[in-house]
């Protein structure tokens, strides 16, 4: 790219921001602090389950061993890969390439709805088998806590879909505004903030895996 | 929104260029500000109406309890109004009104920045808080909620009332509250002007930085516990209802694990206020700086794991409530380091006893009746008589709502000048006081003896014997409310005709004087420089006389 197409540093600065580098402190800071409340959103979930884990563990323990573990671990791959696709995309961003961080960006948007379509199989599945929460639950298991299973496991894979959904939005937008030359070696803070998004949707799903369909 | 005539802009002491004024002063380039100052006024405005909603409903509920038997409404519609003023109070008023409000207006001037570090997300932040009130009200027009505030499971998943708005309207303000919160805190990292070090902080800064430690760890937890119920309550999950297996007590825990910080979140920044106040009126430096600065900090971090103390009734078993309880108490060490402090600053300054410190007298007194019942209810033996009894209601009013309140006035007469560039009547402002303060203490102590009597919380009806007690609590709730009503009109009143107060009427050394009253849209012209903390009378000459508008160079350069 020619030098007069490329933004320089100071187009990025807002106008009360003293220097850049106090706003790209200041973004960083700002977006960790957001993910921490996501973490948080998570955790009463989390939270829940524990304690209708300890309440109903033989049910949880059944309803667990029907889930197609399979799928999860091709899902777990899968994010993970993405996220390193997502790491080579800001590595692209630090050398001022946004055609590559494009590109990259791209291929985890591509995981992302490999994701969704495993999850919607097994959602699907769900619906079928009658493995619904609450008093929707027809599935085979007795006892209160299959529901109870059904009920944390549509909520917290759900609540991750959606999270999953927002980072195939912000990575899309991000990746198509790389792609115009948007952003600058110099400042590539938004294409750093899309990583770390995706990064923390990937990991609650690291959690979300062996909670839900391993232990 | 614009209460300044054009004669008057060219007055003395009347920054003519200001954040009021310019860049333009149409409803539109309120409704689009990235200003702080603009979103911090038009918070300030939004919460004084939702505080009036609420007083509303409180008086309704007074008047409804002058008689033992039906007073003016029915039990069902009594239900609603006292669900209605605990959601309004705290979540339309209590929790925005001095952050969102006074926050966003100081937190940069008292930075010595032009901006807090997010404008938009300010902005969004406050067209949040409108959108979780406007579901709220549209809940409690359609039927409203009869749940009380607590909104405790099963009854708030199978009553016949519209709890979904209202859990919903609930959620969305939590947002506004998390985003609030992390603006404040990247900007008190960030946005800190050249020589301003943690050691110089504002104490109102340090307090707010506690809060917004709490907004933004506490309300997303809450926000999945309404979200949680109102999915329970519409689809029938389960997650919380007894009869699917689910735990009714889960809830509980949820929710005072966001409701009991909220509680600091509400008044935390009453403390901030007051740390600012009670240095400007007695003209001296805080006592115990480092004190006053950490124990905001301690509060915020034990407030976490004090929840436990709402359940002591609810199955716990006795170790955990004691363990609760020795927890709860903690706060109390904190707060009392505060008031220590803040008395010991009192100890040979120069007082001057105008309206905010009037307020400040008043909240003193609030919050160590307040803490101190506080204590007697963390005793786990104690609790269990007086749970669920006007105790209790007069407990939180007087630690929450009265200490909050106190600050709020203060605030509202200390910054008046600073907002508007005008002052509003001393002597009316004196003869308010008067009235709120001994008002609440009319209205709320009689509840104090009701509850020691074993008259319970939220009841309709109640026995003869209780009848003498609770019309002097309505009596002094309708004192309370002229007192209000009056600060409302004169304040009205001194936006628009108010005399010219200068750029710093109480000639504070706090760091938001430094610049015009009211000050310009960039807030300073030049960065300052900052060499001393703030407050520091004893080393310098009396301050920036009255009226006079400082010299056009930052005092700190």
């Amino acid at each position: 790219m020619s030098d007069a197409t490329t933004p320089t540093a100071a187009s990025f600065l807002a106008h009360h921001f003293e220097s850049l580098e106090k706003q790209t402190h200041a973004a960083r800071l700002g977006m960790w602090l957001f993910l921490a409340t996501e973490v948080l959103l998570f955790t009463a979930l989390f939270a829940g389950y524990a304690v209708y884990r300890y309440l109903y563990a033989q049910d949880f323990a059944a309803a667990s061993r029907g889930l197609a573990t399979w799928i999860g671990l091709v899902n777990t791959i899968v994010l993970v890969s993405s996220s390193f696709t997502v790491a080579l995309g800001l590595h692209h961003a630090t050398r001022g390439d946004g055609k590559g961080t494009r590109t990259f960006f791209l291929l985890s948007f591509l995981m992302g709805l490999v994701f969704l379509g495993f999850k919607y199989v097994e959602y699907s599945h769900h619906f079928h088998a009658g493995e619904l929460p609450g008093r929707y639950y027809a599935g085979e298991l007795l006892g209160p806590g299959a529901p109870m299973f059904y009920a944390l496991y549509f909520l917290i894979t759900g609540l991750h879909g959606v999270h999953v959904v927002v980072g195939m939005t912000v990575l899309a937008v991000i990746g198509w505004r790389a792609g115009r030359g948007a952003y600058a070696r110099a400042y590539h803070v938004p294409v750093e903030l899309a990583g770390l998004y995706w990064h923390l949707v990937d990991l609650i799903w690291i959690f979300v895996f062996p909670l839900i369909y391993l232990i | 929104m614009n209460p300044s005539p054009h004669a008057s802009e060219l007055a003395e002491g009347y920054a003519p260029r200001n954040y009021l004024n310019s860049p333009a002063t149409g409803l539109a380039s309120w409704l689009d500000t990235r200003d702080h100052k603009r979103i911090g006024v038009m918070f300030l405005v939004a919460t004084t109406i939702a505080l009036m909603l609420g007083g509303i409903f409180a008086l309704i509920i007074r008047v409804e309890l002058l008689t033992p038997g039906p007073t003016v409404v029915d039990a069902m519609t009594y239900n609603r109004l006292f669900t209605l003023h605990g959601v309004v109070m705290i979540f339309l008023f209590m929790i925005p009104a001095i952050p969102s409000g006074f926050g966003n207006f100081l937190l940069p001037l008292m930075l010595g920045a032009k901006d807090v570090a997010f404008p938009r997300l300010n902005l969004l932040s406050f067209y949040l808080y409108l959108a979780g009130a406007a579901v709220a009200l549209y809940g409690m027009v359609h039927g409203g909620a009869d749940t009380g505030w607590t909104f405790y499971t099963p009854y708030s998943t199978t009553t016949v009332t519209k709890v979904v708005p209202i859990l919903l309207g609930a959620f969305i303000l939590g947002f506004s509250s998390i985003l609030t919160g992390l603006n404040f805190i990247v900007t008190t990292h960030t946005m800190r002007a050249p020589g301003l070090t943690w050691g110089r902080l504002p104490l109102f800064v340090w307090s707010i930085y506690a809060t917004s430690v709490i907004q933004i760890l506490a309300t997303p937890v809450l926000g999945m516990t309404l979200l949680l119920v109102a999915v329970e309550r519409a689809f029938g999950w389960g997650i919380f209802d007894p009869a699917r297996g689910g735990d009714p007590v889960l809830f509980q825990h949820f929710f005072w694990f966001y409701s009991h910080p909220a509680v600091y979140i509400m008044v935390l920044p009453a403390m901030a206020v007051i740390s600012e106040v009670v240095c400007a009126f007695s003209r001296k430096n805080i006592f115990g700086y480092k004190a006053v600065a950490y124990s905001s900090l301690g509060i915020a971090f034990v407030g976490f794991f004090t929840w436990g103390h709402h359940l002591f009734t609810s199955g716990q078993s006795p170790l955990t409530g004691g363990v609760f309880g020795i927890l709860s108490m903690f706060v109390g060490i904190f707060t009392a380091i505060k008031v220590f402090n803040w008395t010991a600053t009192l100890y040979r300054g120069s007082i001057s006893f105008r309206t905010p410190f009037a307020y400040f007298v008043g909240f003193l007194f609030f919050l160590v009746f307040g803490g101190m019942t506080g204590i007697a209810l963390a005793t786990m033996s104690l609790d269990v008589h007086w749970h669920d009894t006007y105790f209790v209601v007069a407990h939180f009013h007087f630690i929450m709502v009265g200490a909050t309140m106190m600050a709020f006035l203060a605030a509202l007469h200390y910054w008046l000048p600073k907002i508007s560039g005008r002052m509003y009547p001393e002597g009316w402002g004196l003869v308010a006081a008067v009235m709120v303060v001994l008002g609440f203490n009319f209205t709320f102590i009689p509840q104090f003896l009701l509850g020691n009597e074993g008259m319970p919380r939220r009841y309709y009806a109640y026995p003869e014997r209780f009848w003498p007690l609770n019309v002097a609590s309505t009596a002094g709730a309708s004192v309370l409310a002229i007192g209000l009503f009056i600060v409302l009109v004169y304040v009205l009143v001194a936006l628009k005709w108010g005399p010219i107060a200068g750029p710093n009427p109480w000639r504070s050394r706090g760091f938001e004087w430094d610049t015009p009253s009211p000050p310009p849209p960039e807030n300073y012209e030049t960065t300052p420089v900052y060499t001393h903390g703030p407050h520091e009378y004893d080393e310098h000459a009396p301050g920036v006389p009255a009226g006079v508008p400082p010299s056009p160079e930052p005092r700190h350069v």
